[in-house]
């Protein structure tokens, strides 16, 4: 499993040199390989469906219980397979699509990394490996959204995404530490058994909160659900991916893998079951607010992940149920209507619903592939997603807490979809045919495969299916239900209460799409768009601008500019925090033995006193530098008596640069004017005389301590040795510490080039000013 | 401004700075000196030149730009430590070679090129900041 992720993974870094020597053909080269994956998973499916899990592990950071754990149950198995499957039709599909394309390289790098990170997610077994790989999701999304770079609401749209589902993965990660704390374990196989134990915690909630934070803005559930719809500014292979098999359904998946272990509590079930009831409802006319058929479809999306959310809330076992056909049945025809939409712009140059008409006659195989999805879509006899549309009525009706409710917000939501469904699949195609702004013809076989591969396993599996309800279905609804059951499912239930609804609901919809143009037009619609749509934008467009608001009036705060008020913050921060420690932790002795200070001793600290004076109260720049340079050399005089020949050189060697540079630097100084005794040096002088006071302490402090001579004993005992080198000095410093060495010199090396482009950038303006 | 006495001395004191500069270096191990020391000594003597000739001289004497010399140095350093990985140990783990040339016993180590690369880090950063003041007045 884990060498299926990684060759993806490769495989991504190798499209774009690919691109460059294949040309044309790199996407029938690049979809073998999710083909091959795809194939693989496709060979474990008797193993998978007798409940049989695989498992593989790989230490990582194993002292933290953080593995490269994997492992592939009913429930990551059919998301393994959808992902690799449809993956494969959308490498494709982008090779006919984005032909051509300047930037197609790139495309396949950022789909490819985007495919094998959305497997990573469903693969994992550990939390925090999930997460890595749910975060890589949203980075790849975001180069994904914003493919067209140079458009802004592209760059904006990716940008959204990034920030609303990026922030909802750290909550993710949050709760996956706190699951780790009350579970005991972060891998999820383990945690499975723990439910009662994490359900029982006093940690509950706040896991659940968090989890389903990460899971809610991932799968864009209310009232996350504005970025979904903006995210369609990707080019249309990607949103057809996005929207179907991966992205969003990562919060489905991670709603479903974690029902075991958190569902079953009232708090769960209802917050899953009402947002996912009015995500329904609302992303469900929402879609009919609109007459781009890419937008619509985004609408019909949030319609989805909020049944699904709702299904997997209810937990019951026509729920689970329900939720494995439904995600299958969604993905079909969502890929495919997708893929659709995109070859009708492809092909016209529009994708607004009112501008197109009688395409069927043109484009026959699109045409067929778009009413097959279409049908399905619409949960008609015998497609697929009408068994999902009949177990969620039943589902609905098992709910028995609040049944009435569901149903209804269950048969409005359909009735909608099914409009929906006529809309970007039925009218495009159907009627006369209108003037386009590009003239259409039928697309390459790499465009429409897709759409009619899709559509024709949803009529497929309607017709049949015994071929995954006992297997697939079963196997996924049992580990999203948390425990073994097996369903058959069949196209005919009998005359009942779900069928009549289904009834119902065609019959809405039907009357829905004849008279959608006044409908979406009506007030009542647009103030609907306003309070579902554009609000919940809008909060986010608020929020963000209150962080850029907050950010720019801390800096303001902060950043004052004058290297003066940063020193002084540095220095009085030290002499709080360091003095505080120093008195509560340790005691300062009185220095005693004042006799053996020589003389000559008491003429070096009066000459660094006096360096320290005169350098304060100059009045040039140059006495300033220059008495600062003698207090240096006191200094080094101080590290030469007490036999410190390397230090005292350095020292040296360091004031005599310093003086030259202080010289050449002095042009550009202000003079200096000694300022009258006020506020501000009275402040200047309280923090210096704190701070040298401080050290002072610090240093007496430091010397009544026995310190423990091992360390210095070793370095003077393996110096020659082991290192070669008599200097201890120098042999700590390129040999025993070589690491510290190397860090100090690589930040001398940034500073030395951080300082080189500051003098550049500010003299460059400066004459810049002076020419003009 | 450019004095000759100035450009005539800082010829030969620009000779014996370096040669001063590599043997503090090249000491260092034994005796007071290094890669760091070195370096400031090294850089001491093209500060001496720049004052007497002015930086568009100095940097033909270089021939290096400054800012190359501290690359080179970060990747001397980081280098260095990489030839012990190959050898099965850690990074940055001392490996020496002890030929006898002459009848002396030379102790030739990766430190060597560790402190070599410590050396061109420091005189190129100083070299930088410097020269781009000097030309920038």
């Amino acid at each position: 499993m884990f060498v299926s992720i990684l060759s993806i993974f490769a495989l991504a870094f190798l499209a774009p040199v690919l691109q460059k020597y294949l040309k044309g053909n790199t996407g029938y080269f690049l979809a073998l390989l999710p083909l091959g994956v795809f194939t693989y998973f496709l060979s474990l499916f008797p193993t998978i469906t007798d409940g049989e899990i695989i498992r593989t592990s790989i230490p990582w950071f194993s002292g933290l219980d953080v593995n490269l754990s994997f492992f592939l149950d009913g429930l990551s198995y059919l998301f393994a397979l959808l992902i690799t499957g449809i993956g494969t039709l959308i490498v494709l599909y982008a090779s006919g699509y984005l032909k051509g394309h300047k930037f197609l390289g790139r495309f396949y790098l950022s789909l490819l990394l985007f495919m094998a990170s959305m497997l990573g997610v469903v693969l994992s077994d550990n939390l925090i490996t999930l997460f890595v790989f749910w975060e890589l999701t949203s980075f790849t999304s975001y180069l994904l959204i914003g493919f067209n770079h140079e458009n802004p609401k592209s760059r904006r749209s990716a940008l959204q995404a990034l920030l609303v589902t990026g922030t909802g993965g750290l909550a993710l990660l949050a709760g996956a530490v706190l699951i780790g704390i009350a579970g005991g374990s972060l891998e999820i196989s383990v945690l499975l058994t723990e439910g009662d134990v994490i359900r029982d915690h006093v940690l509950y909630l706040p896991i659940m909160i968090l989890v389903l934070a990460g899971a809610f803005t991932k799968s864009a559930q209310f009232p996350f659900h504005f970025w979904l719809p903006n995210a369609m500014e990707a080019p249309t292979p990607v949103s057809a991916y996005l929207h179907s098999a991966t992205m969003v359904k990562a919060g489905i998946y991670l709603m479903a893998r974690m029902n075991p272990i958190l569902g079953g509590t009232d708090p769960w079930v209802f917050t899953l079951t009402i947002i996912g009831a009015l995500t329904m409802v609302v992303g469900a006319w929402l879609a009919l607010c609109y007459t781009d058929l890419k937008q619509v479809l985004a609408y019909s999306t949030i319609m989805a992940l909020g049944t699904l959310t709702m299904l997997i809330g209810m937990g019951h076992p026509h729920a689970v149920e329900a939720a494995g056909l439904f995600i299958i049945g969604h993905s079909f025809y969502k890929g495919g209507l997708f893929m659709v939409a995109g070859t009708i712009d492809h092909e016209t140059g529009t994708r607004d619903a009112r501008l197109l008409g009688g395409l069927a006659k043109l484009m026959p195989i699109t045409a067929l592939g778009a009413a097959l999805a279409a049908l399905s879509m619409a949960g008609i006899i015998p497609f697929i997603n009408f068994i999902a549309k009949e177990l969620v009525y039943e589902a609905a009706i098992g709910f028995e807490a609040i049944a009435i409710v569901m149903i209804v917000f269950a048969v409005l939501a359909n009735i909608a979809v099914v409009a929906s469904a006529g809309i970007v699949a039925i009218r495009p195609f159907y009627g006369e045919i209108k003037e386009t702004p590009k003239k259409a013809h039928e697309a390459p076989w790499a465009m429409w495969i897709g759409p009619a591969t899709l559509g024709g396993l949803s009529l497929l599996l309607g017709l049949l299916p015994w071929l995954i309800d006992e297997s697939l279905i079963s196997a996924t609804a049992s580990a999203i239900g948390g425990e073994t059951t097996v369903f058959e499912l069949a196209l005919w239930h009998g005359f009942n209460l779900a069928l009549g609804l289904s009834v119902l609901t065609l019959l809405a919809g039907v009357l829905v799409y004849f008279y959608w143009d006044p409908i979406r037009e009506s007030l009542v619609m647009r103030s609907f768009n306003t309070a579902f749509s554009t609000m919940p934008e809008n909060g986010y467009d608020h929020t963000v601008s209150g962080m850029l608001r907050f950010a720019g009036w801390q800096t303001r705060i902060f950043q004052s500019g004058y290297l003066r008020y940063y020193i002084g913050t540095m220095v009085a921060v030290m002499v709080i925090a360091v003095g505080y420690t120093l008195f509560t932790k340790a005691s300062v002795p009185w220095p005693v033995g004042w006799s053996e200070v020589a003389y000559y001793e008491w003429v070096l600290a009066a000459l660094i006193l006096l360096a320290s004076l005169a350098a304060i109260r100059a009045e040039t720049s140059l006495t300033a530098i220059v008495s600062l340079g003698a207090l240096g050399f006191s200094v080094a005089l101080i590290f030469i008596l007490y036999s410190a020949p390397d230090l005292a050189l350095t020292q040296m060697l360091v004031e005599t640069l310093t003086v030259i540079l202080f010289a050449l630097v002095l042009v550009h100084l202000p003079n200096l004017k000694p300022e009258p005794f006020n506020t501000g040096t009275f402040r200047d002088a309280v923090i210096a005389i704190s701070a040298g006071s401080l050290m002072t302490m610090l240093m007496l402090a430091a010397l009544s301590f026995d310190l423990d001579p091992f360390i210095s004993e070793y370095y003077a005992e393996n110096s020659y040795s082991m290192a070669h080198g008599r200097n201890i000095v120098n042999v700590i410093l390129v040999d025993f510490r070589a690491l510290d060495t190397l860090g100090e010199v690589t930040v001398l090396a940034v500073a030395g080039l951080g300082i080189f482009a500051l003098i550049k950038l500010y003299m460059g303006d400066q004459k810049k000013e002076n020419t003009k | 401004m450019k004095s000759l006495i100035l450009k005539t001395v800082s010829v030969l004191l620009f000779a014996l700075l370096l040669l001063i500069s590599i043997f503090l270096f090249v000491r260092g191990h034994n005796e007071p000196g290094g890669g760091f020391i070195g370096g400031l000594v090294g850089a001491g003597a093209f500060v001496l030149f720049i004052i007497a000739y002015g930086p568009a001289d100095a940097r033909r004497v270089l021939r290096f730009d400054p800012k190359s010399l501290m690359g080179w140095g970060l990747f001397f350093a980081a280098v260095s430590g990489i030839i012990s990985l190959l050898f099965g140990s850690s990074y940055l783990t001392g490996l020496w070679l002890t030929p006898v040339v002459f009848g002396n016993e030379l102790h030739l180590g990766t430190p060597l090129i560790f402190d070599m690369g410590v050396y061109l880090v420091v005189m190129g950063f100083t070299l930088t900041v410097i020269y781009s003041l000097e030309e920038e007045s």
